[in-house]
């Protein structure tokens, strides 16, 4: 019996939650500023195609048995010569782009995820160690991060790519490939998160609550993790966004120069790679649809996190 | 101004000596080199006495050091798909790279910088609306993207400009150049636009920013209360200051603009520096991946030491700054 009042309020303290949230600020000026709202739209449209891709693509651009040479090099349906089937017309392997396309930003995206949380995490983890720790160790970690900031993080990428590439040498599959990626992308962005965690924590630390944990005995990663974490959290949430459109880009890019995923896993960068070869007979459609993909999905993603940063931030109201 | 100096100095000297550290991992760890360059073949005793040759059972400090030292006189291993000098390859190679990031650098200044000013003074303007739009393409989108589709539009739809290569080239000594000829000339449009073009979004953005606030200061306003014309105002007092930040981040784009080279050189087939490294990238070339880190990071570390000491002669303001900050 004594329960039921306890979940009782739980449920209307959530929906309180809600309704706050509903009525906040930020759900406010998102609603004001119509590029944001787009922007949120074709973000959501990609999204959504990208992870629902095996149940709305109209075919499987994976399964060799449904593709036909007999179908490559297909124009656009509008086109002449074009065929209902395809929508947007096929490849140089008769694979559907508009389902390439789906299953492509799939990939794409979660890359992109996944090489962010990569950063963010090393990136967070070092940067709250220097700032807590300080001295040497801190010395240590920032002249690093100081001495990679000077290179653009295409160059980083492709020389992890390129070593790891030397290490693993032929033994290279799909899927290893893909964790290389990650690697190779998370590791040149975790500068950004450890400069602004190790700032933020060098204030936090001083503050009473931090001193009080440490007072009573709680260990440095517990006060860490439990106490400074959560009031550093905010503008990582911000670089992430802004990340996420630099991922997918940085991806994209690897995959187009040929160092990233392979024609056999598509991404939208090895797309456009492979239209690339055909631009020139002039079909156009095998890149330009991919193209335009990317061109939106970053475009949208670099819109949200620059109304995100606005919006979280307290000195621009 | 001297402290300033060393200190400076021996942060780039820090910078080189931790890359120079990476780049002779890359070389000596990663991959066998003797098995790089002999066939399966080759004996063990063989490969021990080229071991040995080669000073590979040196310790690793010694190596270290000959490795700094073959550096410093431009000696960086031979490359292993090539059989040849590295830096023989470089030599041939860095003309085309240079002349393609100088001639983007001055795209991205010459029209960035007045497009800057004019959105800054014309903040309204329907053209201002559109510059700042096509800028926010301009940084969003990936430059291979903006190459490919410059090909599509300008040498496979209208057949104007040559999508790939230098065109012709004269040589003046070891230097060729796609300078002096049309051919040449015709070659460089399309890549350094696109190399360019994010660079140009990025400065006028930032000359747009910049001279916005320049002009909301009160020196700004007592010189139109003075009753100085506008455009004694708008171009003597507000632009100038605004041009001080401009000129460190143009210099520091520079150095990335050599990097995303990479890129735009593998798109247009610009035989460069940047299409090496990616061939190197691909066939794990480890020497020439090496060699270009190590090249790289010096024209990075030289352009931000003389950014730096150019800001100081530059701007008053921070000489004294940084004399407190010496101090400390």
């Amino acid at each position: 019996m004594s329960v039921e009042p306890v979940r009782g309020f739980g449920f209307s303290a959530q929906r309180r939650w809600f309704a706050d949230l509903l009525d906040s600020d930020i759900v406010y000026s998102f609603w004001q500023s119509k590029v944001t709202v787009v922007a949120a739209l074709v973000t959501l449209i990609i999204v959504l195609g990208a992870a629902l891709a095996p149940w709305v693509a109209p075919h499987d651009p994976f399964d060799l048995k449904t593709l036909s040479l007999l179908d490559s090099h297909l124009p656009p349906v509008w086109q002449k010569g074009g065929d209902a089937r395809f929508l947007l017309g096929t490849d140089d392997q008769g694979r559907d782009i508009l389902s390439t396309i789906l299953y492509g930003s799939r990939l794409s995206l979660a890359v992109g995820l996944m090489s962010v949380a990569f950063a963010a995490a090393l990136g967070i983890a070092l940067g709250l160690i220097a700032g807590y720790a300080g001295g040497a160790v801190d010395t240590l970690i920032m002249r690093a991060a100081d001495v990679q900031l000077t290179f653009p993080a295409i160059l980083i990428a492709l020389l992890i790519d390129g070593t790891a590439h030397a290490l693993f040498g032929q033994y290279t599959t799909d899927s290893v490939t893909i964790w290389v990626l990650v690697l190779a992308i998370g590791l040149s962005f975790w500068v950004q998160y450890a400069r602004t965690v190790r700032g933020m924590t060098f204030v936090e630390k001083n503050k009473d609550y931090v001193l009080a944990a440490h007072l009573i005995g709680i260990r440095p990663s517990l006060i860490l993790a439990r106490h400074i974490l959560p009031n550093v959290i905010g503008p990582v949430l911000v670089i992430v966004t802004i990340n996420l459109a630099l991922a997918i880009i940085l991806e994209a890019t690897l995959s187009f120069l040929g160092v990233g995923l392979p024609p056999t896993q598509p991404s939208l960068g090895t797309m456009i790679r492979i239209g690339n070869n055909f631009l020139f007979a002039g079909e156009w459609w095998i890149a330009i649809f991919p193209g335009f993909t990317l061109a939106a999905l970053a475009l949208s993603v670099n819109l949200l996190g620059d109304w995100l940063r606005d919006a979280l931030n307290p000195k621009l109201r | 101004m001297l402290a300033f100096i060393v200190r400076r100095a021996f942060q780039a000297l820090l910078v080189m000596i931790v890359v120079a550290l990476i780049a002779f991992t890359l070389f000596r760890f990663v991959g066998d080199p003797i098995n790089q360059m002999v066939g399966i073949e080759t004996s063990a005793e063989d490969r021990a006495a080229l071991r040995e040759q080669l000073g590979l059972d040196a310790p690793v400090l010694v190596q270290f050091a000959r490795f700094i030292w073959g550096a410093m006189h431009f000696d960086f291993g031979a490359s292993y798909q090539f059989k040849q000098p590295v830096i023989d390859l470089f030599a041939e190679r860095f003309p085309a790279t240079m002349e393609l990031s100088f001639v983007s650098a001055l795209f991205s200044l010459v029209f960035g910088i007045p497009m800057g000013v004019y959105t800054a003074l014309h903040r309204n303007s329907w053209l201002s609306g559109f510059l700042l739009t096509v800028s926010l393409a301009g940084i969003s989108l990936p430059t291979f993207l903006i190459g490919i589709l410059l090909i599509f539009l300008f040498a496979v739809t209208l057949g104007w400009l040559p999508s790939f290569g230098r065109g012709d080239t004269v040589a003046i000594g070891f230097w060729t150049t796609g300078l002096l000829t049309i051919s040449g000339l015709k070659a460089l449009v399309l890549p350094s636009v696109t190399l360019g073009l994010f660079q140009m979004a990025l400065i006028m953005r930032l000359v747009r920013s910049e001279m916005i606030e320049v002009l909301r200061a009160d020196y700004i306003k007592f010189a139109r209360a003075r009753g100085l014309p506008d455009r004694i105002v708008n171009f003597h007092h507000a632009l100038k200051n605004t041009l001080v930040p401009v000129m460190t981040i143009a210099g520091l784009q520079l150095g990335s603009i050599i990097a995303f080279a990479i890129i735009t050189e593998t798109v247009f087939q610009w035989p460069g520096m940047g299409l090496l490294f990616l061939r190197a990238v691909q066939n794990a070339d480890i020497p020439i991946m090496s060699a270009y880190l190590l090249l790289v990071a010096f024209i990075f570390v030289v352009i931000n030491l003389v950014v730096d000491l150019l800001y100081v002669v530059v701007d008053p303001r921070i000489r004294i700054d940084m004399r407190s900050a010496v101090m400390r």
